[in-house]
């Protein structure tokens, strides 16, 4: 009802006005990760937006509690953020409970420079009516050159082999992913493992795997944590972004190298909070027409090794700005990677999220 | 004469009894010492009474499900939880209007998102119910129950029904059934399957690993806070400076700088390897287990036990225990009977303070309590940030509340609180 009501009082002043540019916010809060990600969207969005507009951008960095603060903040009636980096999971729950704006995909996003609509474009990415994907990007492992012997690990079932390869693992620290590769490694075809984990028996048989190698499992939290457990040699291979393997890899040099068998591919992109008042939406929805552009886009891959979300960006993906390095075989999509992937199964974790992580911290904590 | 005959009252000089002359001189002057303090509770009730009351209400408040479905709720009333069959049609029509309604104020997901913490699966069953009800018309498309078990088949699940005619009351006790690993059930409360039992483990590990923390701060503290308070003031405020030292650094440099010295290829490691108490394959685990955990909250808590220890002993006459000692005490003797007791007070406060501080802690446990050192904070961050059930977590924490009020309660019997002192 309010949200109606603002629209409807954005169509009427952008009528008013002829120039509509005018009644556009001249300031923007915009939410991303921090670290590495927000210096690429910095260099690729925001500096080249400010320069054409002269919007000063402010920058916060609570993606991660980014959900629980909108709505706390929708609660308090004060939304003090314009646009928020969150990841597509997080947008459909944004989307659930009316906190994010609903965006047409082919009137308020560009269109690829042959003239394809944005919603062709992105495809099958436009997971949420309110998400507007940036980059893919994938969870995938890790590995320690030096201590895997003349074998390095190229199966997601390495993982779970002690024998083979001993030493720690570094897992993240909730049942996402963690499950279907245990499945997966436990004898479950790749196209049933959704079937299995939806059953009572099914979480019991992951949690079994799992078990299998709990004592060698250091459970990360937050993304830094498995780049770092590498590089000091604490864990012998770990699950994290990929993003951050790169770094760990091609920035630090360091001896580790990626097993890509088995990755999920998942989504970050931006949502605009509901409840704006009419000049930051409007603003909101031109830096969101800019920053998604196919260019754009394109751009944010020279900072990052995260693939952009558009199909119409992937041919104009080029060499990393500071180390000249060829950046698509660093993609998680690049063919020689993308053997063995999924996509993250938003609708099963919409539903079973809850319920599976009360099992599986109580399985932690056994 | 005519004064002692006299049975009125005391009048004061204007005529009014002086009984309420005085009752009014009195009121004003409390009404002017509350205007002073005024600012100060009132801020205090602004900021910290009325979020806190708040966010404890959410704890039982329930009203989502009769302000989304009030046409359901009441049809549902007659209903038949036991009976095994779902409910009829004119449940069903109370639904299609309800949800027409709620798909237009977008509220039909939000509560699918609230009754999915109860049963699995109810969040994606309104939000595709909501995308077909919306292209529903409540005089021509009736009946209804086909069309929604045709959307799907869940609809035709007594499960569903139930789960919604449990959470129909505008309170409940389910977060807090469920803060105990307890769940609501056909029968009323019932213990939750044992594979999903966890906050009664937490509550416990908490509660001990707080008490051990708290021990072990004593144990180190003491003889900290005895040296400073017998130095000269000179070498004694230098050390102050060491104790204050990690008072100023980040709480998560501090964690983050533990990390470093107990992992396996740490610091301690390897320098124990390297004199070869410890065989290189055989390093120790020190770090993501209970033990990493007590180390550094030990160590970040430590000035918060030395502060009010050392006031406390600085006010303690040294001269007691040469009086002591010349009366023929041992050294033992003269500390155990003369001078301990002095310092208890300063035990006392240093050990709630510890004690309460550590309870509430999360970021390190988090950082570096891997599965067996976290706290039930963790939890209640995860449900607050992660998984949105604030009313869950205001459970736990209304729970965390009355554990700790309790205590103190028993320390004020125990000890008595007049026995603190923080100097």
């Amino acid at each position: 009802m309010k949200l109606t009501k603002l629209t409807a009082l954005a169509a009427s002043t952008a009528l008013c006005a002829p120039m509509a540019f005018a009644e556009m916010a001249n300031e923007m809060t915009i939410v991303s990760w921090g670290g590495a990600y927000s210096n690429s969207q910095m260099k690729a969005y925001h500096e080249p937006y400010a320069a054409k507009t002269g919007v000063k951008i402010i920058n916060d960095e609570s993606s991660a509690e980014a959900v629980a603060k909108l709505r706390a903040m929708n609660e308090a009636g004060n939304v003090t953020w314009d646009v928020v980096d969150v990841v597509a999971a997080d947008a459909m729950r944004l989307c659930d409970e009316g906190l994010a704006l609903e965006i047409d995909a082919d009137t308020q996003l560009a269109a690829a420079p042959d003239g394809t609509p944005a919603s062709e474009d992105f495809g099958e990415l436009l997971v949420s009516d309110c998400f507007i994907p940036q980059i893919v990007y994938s969870t995938t492992f890790g590995y320690r050159t030096d201590m895997v012997g003349d074998t390095p690990p190229d199966d997601i079932c390495d993982v779970f082999d002690l024998e083979a390869y001993p030493g720690k693992r570094a897992l993240e620290k909730r049942p996402i992913n963690n499950m279907e590769w245990a499945l997966l490694c436990d004898g479950v075809a790749k196209d049933e493992v959704y079937d299995v984990l939806e059953t009572e028996a099914g979480q019991e048989q992951a949690l079994a795997k799992l078990d299998t190698i709990k004592d060698s499992v250091i459970w990360w939290s937050a993304g830094a944590d498995t780049p770092q457990l590498l590089a000091d040699g604490e864990v012998v291979m770990g699950s994290t972004y990929n993003g951050r393997l790169f770094s760990v890899i091609e920035e630090q040099k360091q001896p580790v190298a990626m097993l890509w068998d088995a990755q999920v591919f998942d989504l970050d992109g931006w949502i605009i909070p509901a409840g704006l008042s009419p000049e930051r939406q409007a603003r909101a929805l031109d830096y969101i027409m800019f920053a998604t552009d196919t260019q754009r886009l394109a751009d944010q891959a020279k900072f990052i090794s995260y693939g952009p979300a558009r199909a119409s960006s992937a041919p104009l993906v080029g060499k990393h700005a500071d180390l000249g390095i060829d950046m698509a075989p660093h993609m998680p999509t690049d063919p020689n990677n993308a053997k063995n992937t999924s996509l993250f199964n938003y609708e099963f974790w919409a539903d079973y999220r809850d319920d599976i992580d009360a099992k599986f911290q109580a399985w932690l904590a056994k | 004469m005519s004064d002692t005959t006299q049975s009125g009252p005391v009048l004061a000089a204007d005529g009014t009894p002086l009984k309420r002359s005085l009752a009014r001189a009195l009121r004003m002057q409390k009404l002017r010492a509350l205007m002073l303090v005024a600012p100060l509770l009132l801020f205090i009730l602004l900021t910290f009474i009325l979020p806190i009351a708040d966010m404890l209400f959410r704890s039982v408040e329930n009203r989502i499900v009769a302000d989304t479905l009030p046409k359901t709720v009441v049809a549902l009333q007659g209903w038949d939880a036991n009976s095994g069959e779902a409910p009829d049609e004119a449940v069903y029509a109370a639904l299609a209007a309800d949800l027409i309604v709620a798909v237009e104020a977008k509220t039909h997901t939000r509560l699918g998102t609230r009754l999915n913490y109860e049963m699995t699966g109810i969040s994606s069953l309104f939000r595709k119910s909501g995308r077909k009800v919306k292209k529903w018309d409540i005089a021509e498309d009736a009946p209804f129950k086909e069309k929604f078990v045709k959307i799907d088949k869940d609809w035709a699940d007594p499960e569903v029904w139930r789960t919604i005619q449990t959470y129909s009351p505008k309170y409940t006790n389910g977060y807090f059934l469920n803060s105990i690993d307890m769940q609501k059930g056909v029968d009323g409360a019932e213990a939750r399957p044992e594979n999903q039992q966890i906050y009664i483990t937490l509550f416990q590990r908490t509660m001990f690993m707080s008490l051990v923390i708290t021990f072990s701060c004593i144990v180190l503290g003491y003889p900290v806070a005895w040296i400073l308070a017998n130095l000269p003031a000179r070498s004694a405020n230098l050390l102050m400076i060491l104790v204050l030292l990690p008072f100023w650094t980040s709480l998560l440099v501090r964690t983050s700088a533990w990390k470093v010295m107990l992992q396996q290829q740490g610091v301690i490691n390897d320098v124990l390897v390297w004199l070869g108490l410890v065989a290189d394959d055989a390093r120790l685990v020190m770090i993501n287990n209970q033990f990493g955990t007590i180390v550094a909250m030990t160590h970040i808590l430590l000035p918060f036990m030395i502060l009010p220890m050392y006031s406390v002993m600085q006010t303690i006459n040294p001269s007691y225990l040469r009086a002591a000692k010349s009366l023929g005490a041992t050294n033992w003797t003269a500390f155990w009977r003369v001078y301990f007791p002095q310092s208890v007070p300063g035990i006392g406060a240093g050990s709630i303070l510890v004690f309460i501080l550590a309870i509430g802690y999360y970021i390190t446990p988090e950082i570096v309590g891997g599965t067996k050192g976290v706290f039930i904070s963790n939890r209640i961050a995860y449900h607050i940030s992660s998984s949105l059930n604030w009313g869950l977590a205001a459970a736990l924490g209304a729970i965390l509340l009355v554990v700790v009020l309790i205590l103190y309660w028993a320390y004020d019997k125990i000890v008595g609180i007049d026995n603190v002192k923080l100097g």
